[in-house]
């Protein structure tokens, strides 16, 4: 009896342990990308690298950028070299599903709290052995025009009158 | 006075339980007037004094009446507080574009009913910016082609999970109460439609099925909880509970996954590491009609 007992205290410290060290899944949404476009590099690769301002007319035209547009321009985000990295100051390459570390190079506070849990938006699980799923700065802000585009609202509640049984609807 | 104390009975006991008769006397034509079902329901118990025994048999009638109206599997659980947990929400106001996602997100999670009664437990209130404080100018029917409008700021209100709840305190057969992580709950089966606690709601958080509610069966929501989003009867008061067949299994409330902006914000105030801790030390925060002393569990704040 006694050795059940020590055995039932083992399994149930085992899985007391196990599930304790059990990593927690956190994931981030995929970047979006026009569909067809990536890896850039299909196209870029063998393309000369042009670093002069300009109305783009043949490929991604719609793109218009409204992003701080008079100081900048694509090289200054996107890699010369490697079209399907993006570049950081420090000269650093980073895949697209980490664009938030350059989002945050100029915007440190709102990667601050985006990184707490508090700027931006997450879904799934927050507590348990539950998937937590984080956005990305670009799943909701369009990088080349981050402000937010209104909306259309949901309608209104019905009025009192309208929610009796009088009223058909 | 010795003849008195051995009295059996004194003239209180004999009227209590002549009384009592009467009542159950009277109830028997009652009961037996009505289907098995409807008695069976009348004589259920309050969700506490129910044993684990008696509370599987209520489920196991609830899952088949609601798979057999609904057509689809019912899940209800009954899964208690997680100890050391406080739930607390967060509302960023600056953020908040009042487009009403999360209205009928909510209506779809919790199963509430859709129209003659259309009950919705979140309201987008607009305010005029500047008068915040002013919830009497307030306007909740706006209907404008596209959102933010200029020149307002908009505030949802739900239920706001007290710590000192005054629906609590009105409601004459304790049918509401605040649970041990705070989320106050309702057993709508216990509930007798008085509607005291819509009138003591400072927050206009609760609302009343004044009919039987109208819920599609191929939109319902079939993963339920007791005391949260199963399907209400007639004459039930309902409300937010923050989605508490989610929470309790660590994931998100509806409303809080649809929000476009990201405005609603969620977590346990006990933990430190929690998002809702870090806007309560970080950010300014305040909670709606503090005045009143009912110590809400919902921080509206700002993020600058």
């Amino acid at each position: 009896m006694r050795a059940f007992y020590a055995a039932v205290t083992c399994l149930f410290l085992l899985f007391f342990f196990a599930s304790s060290a059990m990593p927690v899944v956190e994931e981030y949404m995929p970047p979006p990308m026009t569909e067809g476009m990536f890896p850039c590099s299909n196209c870029h690769a063998t393309m000369e690298v042009n670093r002069k301002k300009r109305v783009l007319k043949e490929e991604h035209t719609d793109i218009k950028l409204h992003h701080a547009e008079t100081m900048r321009w694509c090289l200054d985000c996107h890699d010369a070299k490697n079209r399907d990295k993006l570049r950081l100051y420090n000269g650093d390459l980073i895949d697209f599903t980490e664009s938030y570390r350059l989002c945050g190079e100029c915007h440190g506070n709102v990667y601050k709290d985006w990184k707490a849990g508090l700027h931006g938006k997450r879904v799934g699980y927050f507590a348990g052995p539950g998937k937590r799923t984080y956005y990305l700065c670009a799943n909701c802000h369009n990088p080349h025009d981050p402000k937010f585009k209104p909306l259309k609202p949901e309608p209104p509640p019905y009025r009192p009158e309208e929610n009796h049984d009088g009223i058909s609807r | 006075m010795e003849y008195q104390d051995k009295q059996r009975y004194t003239r209180r006991e004999f009227l209590r339980n002549l009384s009592l008769t009467t009542v159950a006397g009277m109830s028997i034509p009652l009961l037996s007037s009505c289907s098995k079902e409807e008695a069976e329901d009348f004589l259920q118990k309050h969700f506490h004094e129910m044993t684990r025994e008696e509370k599987k048999v209520v489920i196991a009638k609830l899952e088949e009446r609601y798979s057999r109206k609904y057509g689809k599997k019912f899940e209800i659980s009954t899964k208690e507080a997680i100890p050391n947990t406080l739930w607390g929400y967060g509302l960023e106001l600056s953020r908040c574009i009042g487009c009403r996602r999360c209205v009928y997100a909510c209506v779809r999670e919790n199963n509430n009913s859709r129209y003659k009664p259309q009950l919705h437990w979140i309201r987008v209130l607009r305010l005029k910016r500047g008068t915040l404080i002013n919830l009497d100018d307030s306007e909740h029917y706006y209907d404008p082609p596209q959102v933010p409008e200029k020149g307002f700021l908009y505030l949802p209100v739900q239920c706001q999970h007290c710590e000192d709840p005054p629906c609590v305190k009105v409601c004459p057969v304790h049918a509401t109460w605040k649970e041990p992580d705070g989320l106050v709950v309702v057993d709508y089966n216990w509930c007798i439609g008085c509607r005291y606690c819509i009138a003591a709601c400072p927050y206009k958080g609760r609302v009343f099925n004044w009919a039987e509610p109208n819920i599609p069966p191929e939109e319902v929501n079939p993963s339920v909880h007791y005391l949260g989003n199963r399907p209400r009867m007639k004459c039930a008061v309902d409300k937010c509970t923050f989605c508490i067949q989610r929470v309790r299994n660590g994931r998100y409330p509806a409303c809080v996954e649809a929000c476009p902006t990201g405005t609603r914000k969620f977590g346990n105030l006990l933990d430190p590491d929690s998002e809702i801790r870090y806007i309560i030390d970080r950010k300014r925060a305040f909670r709606l009609k503090e005045d009143l002393n009912t110590e809400p569990k919902f921080y509206y704040f700002f993020e600058t």
